[in-house]
Parts: structure tokens; C-alpha cells; sequence
């Protein structure tokens, strides 16, 4: 193993990590303004993946177009899932709001399983072969793609949250809950669009992952543990800490890969979740609550 | 003599009589709704009377189970002893979690989310640990069927039914008693409101932290059990977090902080899950995640339309106290 090697894992653990970082940051979102945890999150994401292998399979569509309609796609089922299942639950005690989800995840995934069956499917595209040289570093050129994608859907998010009124208007659903319904905001409308939004930043960051790994239905409640790990480390609720998040938990399996063994490099990851909930529980980015 | 205690004599009855006309495939349904009944209860100590969300308990199964097996396995030791350890271990691991958590301020989802972490980082800890076989898993000498074994816990299953029955109803009248006595209520004062409960004198901090070690030294026995009762163990099955939601389902369902809740939620969703597999298997759909979907719908039309569970809706009908 020599320091070349150490530094290609290390990028790619980055540009996974932002990657994660967007997945999480749809959790984030959705916890920072409708308070509910999103138990179902990793298997809203395999159903991302498995919308674009679909896509690709049946008309060719390249993962980066296909994100668009899939996108829209989970945008919609979020409005409607929040609309319809969620919104009589936000006022119900946690555990009550985890079943619902829970029962939610457990239909997804095992739904998944029936479609598709257990095997592994992927895409195939040519630049998921090709790779990037900066000097005798080498870079994957479809993992430059995916964080970049994450990246720039990142900062539309958070320029949506800044800049447009409905966008402060959510903020200020957050804020103060009543505040906002006393000044006439439509709360539970803007809970629906908050939800929409944090479904279609998971189809984003599913679109784009299926070019790194092959999609089984298994993959749902990993990845569910994976958001929930990454917006704790960075701070439930904090933009910045899902990506900050995201990019440490991707280096720290990166590295626990490498150092450790390939199946230990979870424990890495919630091993810096117990430390992060114990020496500063909201959270890296994250502010007291 | 309330209607409530008629009606636990004949359930107790039927129960200890059900061994004489049920086949074998009765018996281990009867069985597994007995173990999540059991289960379910010693969850409960912590969330329903206590109000702490654990979603990790399936480390203190684990870890019981893995306590007692390895002994057994290695040293030939029965359970009796390996029992003792378990409980030790896993009051030890309770007692730490719920110190750290309760210390720092960690509640609700966050609390939630901790339980997660330890009991996944444990999973992934014994996938590596050789000593109890790793990935591999682990398996106990298999139970002569024939004999009461009863100084190594092997024999037919109906010696697993009577101690999981025996078990269960010590779970029950544990709770019954813990209900009424000062513990009870400063449990439930923490459960409905923490601040007012310390304002009132109780230190919270130290009866969340026992109601954390009460409920996994039971989770730890249940562990034990499990262990003896199914032979091997393995890693990713037991620690998974699917384990840990399936002993919650049964409260949660049957009747968050009731006595009978558990009971009936074990009972409700295993006869359901047997029942679904049997209609599916009758009507030729036997492709896998069929019967997990059926499951999920019912268990989002439950929690939908019976916020409170199943019992407290029950209690009502059968005009019986509540709890």
C-alpha cells in the first residue's frame, strides 16, 4: 500500500461522501421543518435507483437525464405522502410517527423485492469505465459526475431556502410553528412541498448512485442507517452538516476499508456516531436545540 | 374477583393446557407469540412505563444469547450459570448506555438513534470476534428430544414451551406489581412529564437509568432462550434491527404502557404473519416480499386508525380496567 493508493481512496471516499451527503440532506431537511424522522429513507432511495436502472433499460436513458422525471416523480409522491399519510401524525408521539414510517419502509422494500427480486441490477454507461489523471492520481470520472450533481443540487436547495419567498416561508414553518400559522402561512401545504423536496433530493443522489454500486432491494435500511448516522455527525436539520456529514462518514469508509476490513467499515461509522452524539449531540454544524 | 382476573385464570388455563391438543406446529407458534410476549413486556418496562424509545434491543438478545451460548459452547457449562453472565453483561451494557444518554441530555429520536448505534456497532463487532464463530455463526449441540435435559435447558419443545409460558407470566406479575409500586409511579411521572417529575423530587436521571437495566436484564433471559431454543446464532440475524422492531411491534400494536398490550400485540401480529403466509401458500403466491407487504398494510392501518392499540380499544369493549 503506498501513499498513491491512500490519496485515490481518499478522493473517492470524498466524492462518495458528497454524494451521501445529498441523500442525508433530503432526511435533514425534512426532519428540520415537519419534525418527523424519515424512517423510510434509504428505501425512498433504492426506489430512486431502481426507477433509473428501469429508465436505462427500457429507453437508454442516460442516469444524469433520467434524474429529471424521476426527480419530478418523487417530488410529487413526497407532496402526497406527506399530504395524505404523514400530516394527521405530526402531532402524535415519535414512536407513533416511527411505526407509521416503519410499516411505510417495510411495504417499500418488500414491494422492491417482488418487482424486481433479490439480484443485482446496475447501468451500464461508458464513462463509468473512463477516469480522470491528475498526475498519477487517478479519479473516476462517474464519481466526479455524482458529487458535482450533488454539489450543484445542494446549493439550488439551499439558494431555494435563501432567496424565494416559499422557500422563507418553510424557514418560517420551522421556526415557529404557530408563529407562521398565525401570519396566515399555509402550514400544512408547505409541510407537503417540504416533504416533495427532500424526496427529490434523494432521487438525485439515487440517480446518480447507481453508477458507483449495484442496486438490491437489501440495500433500503442501509441506507437509512447511513442518512440517519450522516445527518446526526453533521447536525439533524443543518444543510451544511448533511454534505460535511456525508463527506466524513464516505472518508471514514474510505479509510476503515483500507486500514481495517471492508465489512468493519460501518462500525467506523457508528462509532463516530455514539462519539458525536455524546461529546456534542446536536451534532457537528448542528445548533442546541 | 374483577372480570380482569377471571378472564387472565382462563387465558392462563388455556395456556397451560394447550399442550394437550395442539400439534407441533401449534405449540411453536404458541411458542414464538409467548417469546414476543415476553419480550415485548421487558421492552415495555422502558418505553411504556418509562417513556425512554429504545430501538436497539436487539443487543441485549444478542449479547444474552451469544453470553450463555458461547459458555455452553465452549466450556460444556448449561445455561443455568451462562444465564447469571448474560444478565450481568447486559445490565452492564444497559447500565452504560442509559448512563452516557442520560447524562449528556440525549432524548427521544436522539436516544432512539444511540439504541440504534450500539446495538450495530455490536453486530458489525461480532461479524469479526472469532471466538463465537464470526460471520459463521455459532451452534449449540443440538437438544436430545426425548429427555428433560433440564441442568443444560435440552429437550422437546415442550419443556421450551412451559419455561417461555413461565417466563411470560413472571414477566406479567413483575410488571403488575412494578405498576403500583413507587418505582411505577416515578416512571410514569418521567414518561408524562420529566421536568415536572424532577421539580417533584424524583432524580430522574437514576430511574431511567434503572428502568434501562431492568429492561435488558429481561431482554438478556430472553436471549438465553433464544439461544437453547433455536441452537445457532448468527451475527447478522440476531443483532439486526429488524429484531429489535419486531419486539416492539408486539407493545406498540397491542398497547403502549398496558400489561396486556404486549401480550395481545404478540399474539395479534404472529398469528397474523402465520395467517398471511398460510393464505398466500393456499392461493399459490409464494414469491418472496409478498407476505412482508400484506404485513406492512395492516401494520400502517393499525397504527392509522388505532393510535392507542388494540387492547385499550378491547378494554373498552369488554368494559375491563385499561391497564
Amino acid at each position: 500500500m503506498d501513499a498513491l493508493t491512500v490519496i485515490d481512496l481518499l478522493l473517492a471516499g470524498v466524492l462518495t461522501g458528497l454524494l451521501y451527503g445529498l441523500m442525508a440532506l433530503g432526511l435533514s431537511v425534512i426532519f428540520g421543518v415537519v419534525r418527523v424522522v424519515n424512517f423510510a429513507h434509504g428505501e425512498m432511495m433504492t426506489i430512486a435507483m431502481y426507477a433509473t436502472v428501469v429508465l436505462f433499460a427500457w429507453l437508454g436513458l442516460d442516469p444524469f437525464f433520467a434524474l429529471l422525471p424521476v426527480a419530478a416523480a418523487f417530488f410529487g409522491l413526497g407532496y402526497l405522502l406527506q399530504r395524505g399519510l404523514i400530516n394527521p401524525f405530526i402531532t402524535r408521539p415519535e414512536h407513533s410517527q416511527f411505526m407509521l414510517l416503519v410499516a411505510v419502509a417495510i411495504i417499500l422494500v418488500n414491494a422492491l423485492l417482488l418487482v424486481f427480486g433479490p439480484d443485482a441490477r446496475n447501468v451500464q454507461v461508458d464513462y463509468q469505465l473512463e477516469s480522470y489523471e491528475l498526475g498519477s492520481v487517478l479519479i473516476d470520472k462517474a464519481r466526479v459526475f455524482a458529487a458535482g450533481l450533488a454539489v450543484v443540487a445542494a446549493l439550488l436547495l439551499f439558494l431555494f431556502f435563501r432567496f424565494t419567498l416559499t422557500g422563507k416561508a418553510i424557514r418560517a414553518c420551522a421556526d415557529n410553528y404557530l408563529g407562521a400559522k398565525v401570519v396566515g402561512l399555509n402550514v400544512k401545504r408547505l409541510y407537503a412541498l417540504t416533504f416533495g423536496l427532500g424526496a427529490a433530493c434523494v432521487a438525485v443522489a439515487g440517480c446518480a448512485m447507481v453508477l458507483l454500486v449495484d442496486v438490491t432491494p437489501g440495500l433500503g435500511p442501509y441506507y437509512t442507517l447511513l442518512a440517519f448516522v450522516i445527518v446526526i455527525v453533521g447536525g439533524l436539520g443543518s444543510m451544511g452538516g448533511a454534505l460535511l456529514g456525508g463527506v466524513l462518514i464516505g472518508v471514514s469508509e474510505a479509510l476503515a476499508g483500507l486500514f481495517i476490513a471492508p465489512s468493519a467499515k460501518s462500525m467506523f461509522s457508528f462509532g463516530l456516531l455514539i462519539l458525536v452524539l455524546l461529546v456534542r449531540p446536536q451534532g457537528l454544524l448542528g445548533k442546541r436545540a | 374477583m374483577t372480570r380482569a382476573h377471571v378472564a387472565l385464570a382462563a387465558l392462563l388455563a388455556v395456556l397451560l393446557s394447550l399442550p394437550a391438543f395442539a400439534g407441533p406446529y401449534a405449540l411453536s407458534v404458541a411458542t414464538l407469540v409467548l417469546y414476543f410476549a415476553y419480550t415485548g413486556q421487558a421492552w415495555n418496562v422502558m418505553m411504556g412505563f418509562a417513556g425512554q424509545l429504545s430501538l436497539g434491543h436487539s443487543l441485549y438478545v444478542g449479547v444474552g444469547a451469544y453470553a450463555a451460548g458461547a459458555i455452553f459452547f465452549h466450556y460444556g457449562i448449561g445455561p443455568w450459570a451462562g444465564l447469571w453472565v448474560a444478565i450481568l453483561l447486559c445490565v452492564l451494557l444497559g447500565v452504560v448506555i442509559g448512563f452516557l444518554a442520560f447524562r449528556f441530555g440525549i432524548s427521544g429520536v436522539y436516544f432512539a438513534l444511540l439504541t440504534i448505534a450500539f446495538a450495530e456497532f455490536t453486530r458489525i463487532g461480532f461479524d469479526h470476534l472469532d471466538w463465537t464463530g464470526g460471520p459463521g455463526g455459532m451452534f449449540l449441540r443440538v437438544a436430545q428430544r426425548d429427555t428433560w435435559d433440564i441442568a443444560n435447558f435440552r429437550g422437546p419443545p415442550l419443556m421450551y414451551y412451559y419455561s417461555i409460558l413461565a417466563l411470560a407470566s413472571l414477566a406479567f406479575v413483575l410488571c403488575y406489581f412494578l405498576l403500583k409500586t413507587r418505582a411505577g409511579y416515578y416512571w410514569q411521572a418521567i414518561r408524562e412529564n420529566e421536568e415536572a417529575a424532577q421539580a417533584l423530587g424524583i432524580n430522574t436521571f437514576r430511574w431511567k437509568v434503572y428502568a434501562v437495566a431492568l429492561s435488558s436484564a429481561m431482554t438478556a433471559v430472553a436471549g438465553v432462550f433464544f439461544a437453547f431454543y433455536y441452537n445457532n446464532l448468527f451475527p447478522e440475524q440476531i443483532f439486526n434491527i429488524s429484531r429489535s422492531i419486531e419486539i416492539i411491534l408486539g407493545p406498540i400494536i397491542g398497547g403502549l404502557g398496558t400489561l396486556f398490550g404486549p401480550i395481545l400485540g404478540a399474539a395479534v401480529l404472529t398469528l397474523l404473519s402465520d395467517g398471511i403466509t398460510e393464505l398466500l401458500a393456499a392461493l399459490g403466491w409464494e414469491i418472496p416480499g409478498v407476505k412482508q407487504v400484506f404485513y406492512g398494510i395492516v401494520l400502517l392501518l393499525v397504527v392509522m386508525f388505532l393510535p392507542h392499540g388494540i387492547w385499550p380499544a378491547v378494554a373498552k369493549r369488554l368494559r375491563v380496567d385499561r391497564s
